[in-house]
């Protein structure tokens, strides 16, 4: 199933570039922001998409190059497309992936919590907590936070990955100077993720509480710990699997204003970039390689899954 | 032998029965809705740089009026207006002396109108931004973009969302599998850059935008109405149309399609707070409307620019969004419990 996406995929891409103002159809130029596209980068778009060559053979190139990862080099400096977005992908990662794991370790133990004390204050508040900070943009927080923290009182850096006069540092130094300026960034990916999933999980887990084996388990004399952690807990975390692999590109969309907005030199701040210098190549590179992270990520939860659940694989 | 713990229950409730003391936050929910839709029609009408009737030269004249007409989809275009107020280099502030009724804030959003940051006062309500522009008259405008996004680019996914559902539901097999395929692909872009990368090319405009988040925020909708499809294809009262001899299209639409509305609902209110927000972020990279057009994302970012010297100003754009998308949240909430109240909080929303 994932080959005819991955396909797609690609088509998709590439009739964005069909879109391109340099393609033979569209003779005005079109273009971004507030002036239009000059002719050097109209030529410069024909000859690097080879908008001449005709449709099937384009699109043979165009898969080819996305398979070999090959996107030719970027317009702003020349070097190869592929080399640029693998140094930004680092920083992204490093945030995204850790603010998971936190988010995970936070989500979990609360949102049993409630689950187990279902309609009590404790969950009613959590509940409204969480659609409460859900319904706050990240980019709002950020602001609060770097003006809060960042500009009144000077605790944390807001602004790049490292400080001034990084190389001279010694190594834990580099390690702490790292983590001082993820964590605001990170609270803004972090917050989110915890509203949109403590519900979910709440949810989850209180269909599993009322399934027949918790009943079953409950009847046999286990006590209520043992019935929460061995037969409620692992059969929540399947569904949250899954949702993780959903929020992926929710996750990487909202990178591009986070990292924008605290000068984080990762892929969405790659992307605005590119698309300030009218860097095409970067900007398709981007586009398609993004999702094929999360087709990837997708195709790794859905077999984490199988393996997990025995239900899975045989249904 | 073991008797029951009477402290674990037997069924484990929700603690979502007793709703009653809800109802205040959906009504003023309610209320929000109607106020930020209301504002986004008249906008004209409630801040504007000319005058709502006036008299000029012996004639009177509604500029403000067919402005907000003008605004109206499809029919809009064919109003034109009165002569002297159609031109840019005429200002009403200082060729009207006659009788003339203003906005309540008398200045347009684009207005280079007073010295930059004045503070809240009478005059400006809620002071002026970095270029001397009336914020209140920005908000208010804005609020019509968001609006406007919000709901078309919402109806647009519906429309495709439902369109797509309905064949991969409703045909099954190879139709079911392509469709499928399609709304994994869409799924697998991240929202955001697959806009931008749209956005490079289309240019600038709310028109653009509409199209760009309606064409990208259907999948959701769309595997809803699928499985709300397959899960109802079978039931009794299909056969039953069918032994009356009903054709397929019209199963689909009157028998089928009707069960599938009320969960395409709720996803539409939730997506269009995804797609305000959607809006805000584009607005915020300068990137989306148009770095001149008033918009809530687009006023965030003139705040985070001065962060340091007016921090002041991110209060009112801050506000509106959260209160707007909160506005949605409940709103959809409230329409998923009265639809079906079996399911509980957290379903799935995409």
């Amino acid at each position: 199933m994932t080959i005819p996406t991955f396909v797609g995929i690609v088509l998709i891409t590439f009739l964005l570039i069909h879109l391109s103002p340099g393609s033979p159809a569209s003779g005005t130029a079109g273009g971004f922001g507030d002036g239009g596209i000059s002719s050097v980068d109209h030529d410069r778009l024909r000859t690097h998409f080879e908008l001449d060559a005709p449709l099937l053979s384009r699109f043979g190139r165009w898969l080819t190059r996305v398979i070999r990862f090959d996107f030719g080099r970027s317009f702003a400096d020349g070097r190869p497309v592929s080399q640029r977005i693998l140094e930004r992908l680092y920083p992204t990662l490093l945030v995204t992936l850790v603010t998971i794991m936190i988010g995970l370790c936070i989500v979990i133990p609360i949102a049993s919590y409630a689950a187990l004390h279902a309609g009590k204050h404790f969950d009613r508040i959590i509940l409204g907590a969480c659609v409460g900070f859900y319904a706050i943009p990240p980019y709002i927080v950020g602001m609060v936070l770097i003006l809060i923290l960042g500009v009144r009182f000077e605790w944390l850096p807001f602004s790049g990955l490292t400080s001034e006069g990084y190389s001279e540092m010694r190594l834990w130094q580099k390690f702490v100077d790292i983590i001082q300026h993820s964590v605001l960034i990170g609270c803004c990916f972090l917050y989110p993720l915890v509203a949109y999933l403590v519900p979910f999980v709440r949810a989850t887990m209180l269909s599993v509480l009322n399934e027949d084996f918790v009943r079953a388990a409950f009847a046999r004399g286990l006590t209520k710990r043992q019935v929460v952690f061995r037969h409620v807990l692992p059969n929540t975390l399947g569904p949250l699997l899954t949702v993780m692999g959903l929020i992926v590109p929710a996750v990487l969309g909202g990178s591009v204003v986070l990292e924008v907005m605290f000068a984080w030199p990762g892929m969405g701040r790659l992307l605005y970039e590119s698309i300030h210098d009218r860097d095409y190549p970067v900007i398709m590179g981007m586009t398609v390689l993004s999702a094929v992270i999360v087709l990837g990520v997708t195709l790794v939860v859905d077999l984490l899954h199988a393996w997990s659940d025995p239900r899975v694989r045989y249904a | 032998m073991t008797t029951l713990n009477p402290s674990s229950p037997m069924v484990w409730s929700d603690g979502s029965t007793d709703r009653s003391h809800r109802s205040w936050l959906v009504r003023s929910a309610i209320a929000i809705a109607i106020f930020l839709v209301l504002i986004a029609a008249f906008a004209p009408l409630l801040a504007w740089h000319q005058p709502i009737v006036c008299r000029y030269q012996g004639a009177l004249y509604f500029p403000a009026v067919s402005d907000t007409a003008n605004r109206i989809p499809i029919v809009g275009g064919w109003i034109q207006k009165a002569k002297p107020f159609r031109f840019p280099s005429f200002d009403a502030r200082t060729e009207l002396d006659a009788f003339a009724v203003w906005p309540p804030v008398p200045f347009g959003p684009m207005e280079l109108i007073a010295d930059a940051n004045l503070s809240a006062s009478t005059t400006h309500w809620l002071g002026t931004d970095d270029r001397g522009r009336d914020i209140l008259s920005r908000m208010i405008h804005g609020a019509a973009i968001s609006v406007q996004v919000g709901v078309y680019a919402m109806l647009l996914a519906g429309f495709v969302g439902v369109l797509v559902g309905t064949i991969a539901g409703f045909y099954g097999g190879a139709a079911d599998w392509m469709g499928c395929r399609l709304i994994e692909m869409m799924m697998c872009f991240p929202a955001f850059f697959l806009i931008l990368a749209v956005m490079v090319w289309i240019g600038n405009g709310v028109s653009g935008v509409i199209l760009v988040i309606g064409l990208t925020q259907w999948t959701g909708i769309a595997r809803l109405v699928r499985a709300e499809f397959l899960s109802s294809r079978e039931l009794d009262f299909v056969d039953a149309a069918r032994s009356y001899g009903a054709k397929g299209w019209y199963i689909a639409l009157r028998h089928l399609l009707p069960g599938a509305i009320g969960p395409t609902l709720v996803a539409m209110m939730f997506g269009m707070a995804d797609a305000i927000l959607l809006e805000a972020g584009l607005s915020w990279l300068g990137l989306g409307v148009g770095s001149e057009s008033p918009t809530w994302g687009g006023m965030l970012r003139d705040a985070f620019d001065q962060i340091r010297t007016h921090p002041g100003l991110m209060i009112a754009p801050c506000a509106a969004i959260f209160v707007c998308v909160l506005c949605c949240h409940i709103l959809g909430e409230q329409l998923r419990r009265s639809l079906d109240p079996r399911q509980s909080f957290g379903g799935n929303r995409s």
